[in-house]
């Protein structure tokens, strides 16, 4: 019933699992935000995500360590990251192919894989809740906002500080230069290479976290494909947030919400087409891409490889 | 060694009198580099020996100006002591030791600053962050754009600069944006200071005051390079002048020793003409017509407000202003680049208010834009490529969609010859030819296909004399064929010397039209400074 919609428990379900769902986006669009400041446009998110989901989930179901598949997801991701920022800096690729060339990449390798190593479809013992004393106690709020593990706690403190780094510090504000005018940055004695490589291995690691929030955190498993154009909706989301931590915090919450609201429309029954149900967090990305974007400008050097001189 | 023609003196103050710098550090705290020297510097591009064994040096305490037509190889040796380019042969040598220039960083190392042709700012940072930018930071990670703030007001007291630290470069004029380029070289504790072509994008009293910031830092001991292409202000304010031309040093010689007549022959080859006047043409019916036109600019300052205008067939109206007084508005709201929020514009006796820069194009409007290198080319195109731009889909071009490249080379070579674009060939890509070359490319292109009506924006700022000369001539022929002509300039010379009228704009309005009868040199200096001198006088 549709009514069911609108009991308490229900939009508090509703509210917990949207800020949950959040996690994966958080991460991987904060990520992308450092690279697309700093000029390179990173479309390989997706696969750099599927090889974190699994490299995490990996080692949490062999050796039976959620921060050892953390750091597994980390590696993989740096390692990733740094493949890009040598196509992308020293090869001068055009970004977006490569970009899609790296998700295809993560696609088939992490499938491979997980073919090879695990076969069939297992489950771990994801991060557990964590319990707050007195504060996941209270009514509503507890539930909303303390009964999350620590993947999704880091991904929403992650905020502040990527916003802190990119306006607050000398790296930051050679990013933001790097991304706008590269060759004034150049001319000032910044190493604009240095300073992309920086910022697309730091979102490698991101996306591959974000993978891993999904594996190890929320899911607790892992699949072919996990992710379906989880990441790209992170890329999206970036565009979506003005290339701002805080508005791709706001942009990841609404889609999260969304997202929930759907499920738990499936959930209860509600009778909508479960395809319409589930094209709604899309339909409203497109909408509010749409009515933002022509306000928002981008960084001028986005995309556009680095040459001395040129 | 040209030195040896230098008596040895380090600043020539106002008297003509020599002066001894007494300190030998300068007020930035910077020791002074007494003597920079490049040494038979060479510097080969795909096609161009850009340099060709080049002796340069600069003294603590002068100015040494650098002269050459465009494409002559003054940037390129000046971005290998910058450390952009590198050289493939030569040595630069620093208070007499050889150093090496391997990267910017390496030049501000050396205390090496440089005021690029092409500013080199981040429009969407402050300028404090501009100038912070790359600098180690008193508080390790974190910016301390407090300290670098105060800093810059301390060094823009010094030459008396100022400028707010806190505003957004995209805010800024251009002369101010020049400001900031100057606190940046000296935050980082440049001694000599590279300026190339400083004064194009200036208004005449921003030149003032940029040379007073010279002749102060002079007095102080820095060391100036200064590139132009206005033999009257290489005159005024340099100590001596090296020509270069083709690539190669063709002199190098006290400032008070040469004349104009001199420098101008050393460049070109030749002797060369001004055009002072001309005579009148046949003025035809009206064939550009603005009528009550506004408009918004980008900063949200104010845009065009109520502009009418009208230029007869055979004529060219000048539109004398201060730059920032909407001349790019009102050339980018003519040529369809821009909305008006009202008034109608009209092409012949076709309104034209609205139509799309493609259909101006077909309709025969050519437009000479001021920021070439944004508006005018396609960076990444090939000459020949941004020569067609207009017509690329029209025959002998193109033929059923298919580019007809014999006809375009064929187009393309001839007017390489005509107007004398200097470019390796004709698949050069256009950002690397030289600031002049480009400017002559977009030239060749608006001009070749004989329009009915031309909107002419700065069109020789950045050419050397020979092709400034020569695009005036051009715009004369235009003219005489026929073509309404809208030259918009800040360079008063070239307006009196074109003009059949003069149209003074400020603040988005036009404040008067004079006849050239009419219009004398203070009435539209007033003018230009919002002055109505009728009314002034009945006040
Ligand atoms: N990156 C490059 N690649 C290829 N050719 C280049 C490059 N930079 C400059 N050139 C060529 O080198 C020559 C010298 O150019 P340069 O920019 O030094 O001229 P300039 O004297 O500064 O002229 P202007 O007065 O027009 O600025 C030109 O023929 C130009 O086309
Ligand atoms: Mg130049």
């Amino acid at each position: 019933m549709i009514s069911d919609l609108f009991s308490t428990t229900v939009i508090i379900g509703i509210i917990s699992s949207g800020i949950r769902l959040a996690t994966p986006y958080l991460y991987a669009s904060l990520g992308e935000t450092f690279s697309q400041r700093s000029g390179v446009l990173n479309l390989g998110v997706e696969g750099q995500m599927l090889m974190g989901a699994f490299a995490a989930f990996y080692v949490a179901l062999k050796f039976g360590s959620l921060w050892g598949g953390v750091l597994a997801a980390i590696l993989v991701g740096a390692v990733f990251g740094l493949a890009m920022a040598f196509v992308s800096n020293n090869l001068h690729a055009a970004q977006g192919i490569s970009g899609i060339g790296f998700y295809l990449f993560g696609l088939g390798m992490s499938n491979l894989l997980f073919q090879k190593m695990i076969g069939t479809v297992e489950t771990v013992q994801g991060f557990p809740k964590i319990y707050i004393p007195f504060l996941s106690d209270i009514p509503g709020i507890g539930e909303i906002f303390f009964s999350h593990n620590i993947l999704v706690y880091i991904a929403f403190f992650l905020v502040p500080v990527a916003w802190f780094v990119l306006n607050k510090t000398t790296l930051g504000l050679k990013i933001r230069a790097v991304g706008e005018n590269p060759d004034a940055a150049d001319s000032l004695g910044v190493s604009v290479i240095r300073v992309r490589y920086f910022t697309v291995i730091f979102g490698g690691v991101m996306s591959a976290l974000g993978g891993a929030s999904l594996s190890i955190a929320l899911l607790n498993v892992f699949q072919q494909n996990m992710t379906s154009g989880l990441g790209f909706i992170a890329v999206a989301l970036v565009y979506f947030g003005g290339w701002r931590p805080w508005g791709i915090l706001g942009g990841a919450l609404l889609f999260s919400m969304v997202n929930s609201l759907q499920l738990w429309i499936q959930v209860l029954g509600i009778p909508i087409p479960s395809e319409i149900a589930l094209m709604m967090p899309y339909i409203l990305t497109i909408l509010v891409l749409v009515v933002s974007t022509s306000k928002v400008r981008g960084p001028s050097a986005l995309s556009k490889p680095f040459e001395r001189g040129d | 060694m040209i030195s040896e023609v230098l008596p040895d003196f380090r600043y020539l103050d106002s008297n003509k009198e020599y002066v001894m710098v007494k300190s030998n550090t300068l007020p930035s705290g910077q020791t002074r580099i007494d003597n920079m020297e490049i040494c038979g510097i060479t510097k080969r591009f795909p096609g161009v020996l850009a340099n060709d064994h080049i002796d340069f040096d600069v003294k603590s305490g002068e100015v040494h100006a650098l002269l050459g037509e465009n494409g002559a190889g003054k940037s390129t040796l000046m971005k290998i002591l910058y450390g952009i380019y590198h050289p493939d042969e030569g040595e630069i040598f620093i208070n007499q030791k050889p150093v090496t220039i391997n990267s910017p960083m390496d030049a501000i190392k050396s205390g090496i600053g440089m005021i690029h042709q092409h500013f080199m700012l981040v429009q969407t940072l402050t300028v404090a962050e501009n100038v912070a930018l790359g600098l180690l930071s008193s508080r390790g990670l974190l910016t301390d754009l407090d300290r670098v703030s105060k800093r810059i007001i301390e060094l823009a007291d010094i030459y008396n600069l100022k400028i707010d630290p806190d505003a957004y470069i995209w805010q800024l004029s251009v002369g101010q944006q020049q400001r900031v380029e100057i606190i940046k070289a000296l935050y980082r504790g440049a001694a000599l200071l590279i300026l190339d072509e400083p004064t194009a994008v200036l208004t005449p009293q921003e030149v003032e005051e940029l040379f007073a910031i010279m002749r102060q830092m002079v007095k102080d001991g820095y060391a100036l390079i200064f590139i132009s292409h206005k033999l009257h202000e290489v005159i005024e304010i340099s100590n001596r002048v090296t020509v270069l031309r083709n690539g190669k040093r063709i002199s190098t010689h006290l400032t008070s020793e040469t004349t104009k007549e001199d420098l101008a022959r050393w460049m070109v080859g030749h002797d060369i003409e001004f055009i002072t006047s001309h005579e009148k043409s046949n003025v035809g019916e009206v064939l550009l017509k603005l009528e009550n036109v506004s408009c918004n600019s980008d900063n949200g300052r104010h845009g065009l407000s109520d502009v009418s205008l009208e230029i007869h067939s055979g004529e060219i109206l000048g539109i004398a202003g201060v730059s920032g007084n909407c001349q790019l508005e009102l050339a980018e709201t003519i040529t369809g680049m821009r909305k008006t929020t009202g008034g109608h514009i009209y092409l012949g006796p076709d309104e034209i208010t609205g139509l799309a820069p493609g259909e101006l194009t077909e309709r025969m409007l050519s437009y000479i834009p001021e920021e070439r290198m944004r508006d005018g080319v396609i960076r990444n195109f090939s000459v020949a490529e941004n020569m067609i731009l207009r017509e690329h889909h029209k025959s002998p071009y193109s033929r059923s969609g298919f580019l007809r490249l014999k006809d375009i080379s064929a187009h393309t070579d001839e007017l390489i010859e005509q107007f004398q674009v200097k470019t390796p060939s004709q698949a050069t890509l256009a950002k690397n030819l030289s600031g002049g070359n480009i400017q002559k490319l977009v030239l060749a292109r608006e001009i070749s296909r004989n329009p009915r009506a031309i909107i002419a924006a700065q069109p020789t700022r950045g050419l050397d004399i020979g092709a400034s000369e020569y695009v005036r001539a051009q715009l004369l022929e235009q003219r005489k064929a026929g073509a309404a002509i809208m030259l918009i300039s800040e360079d008063l010379d070239e307006i009196f010397a074109l003009s059949d009228r003069i149209a003074v704009i400020y603040e988005g309005k036009i404040m008067d039209v004079l006849t050239c009868e009419e219009a004398t040199r203070e009435r539209v200096g007033l003018l230009m400074a919002g002055v109505h001198p009728k009314k002034k006088a009945s006040a």
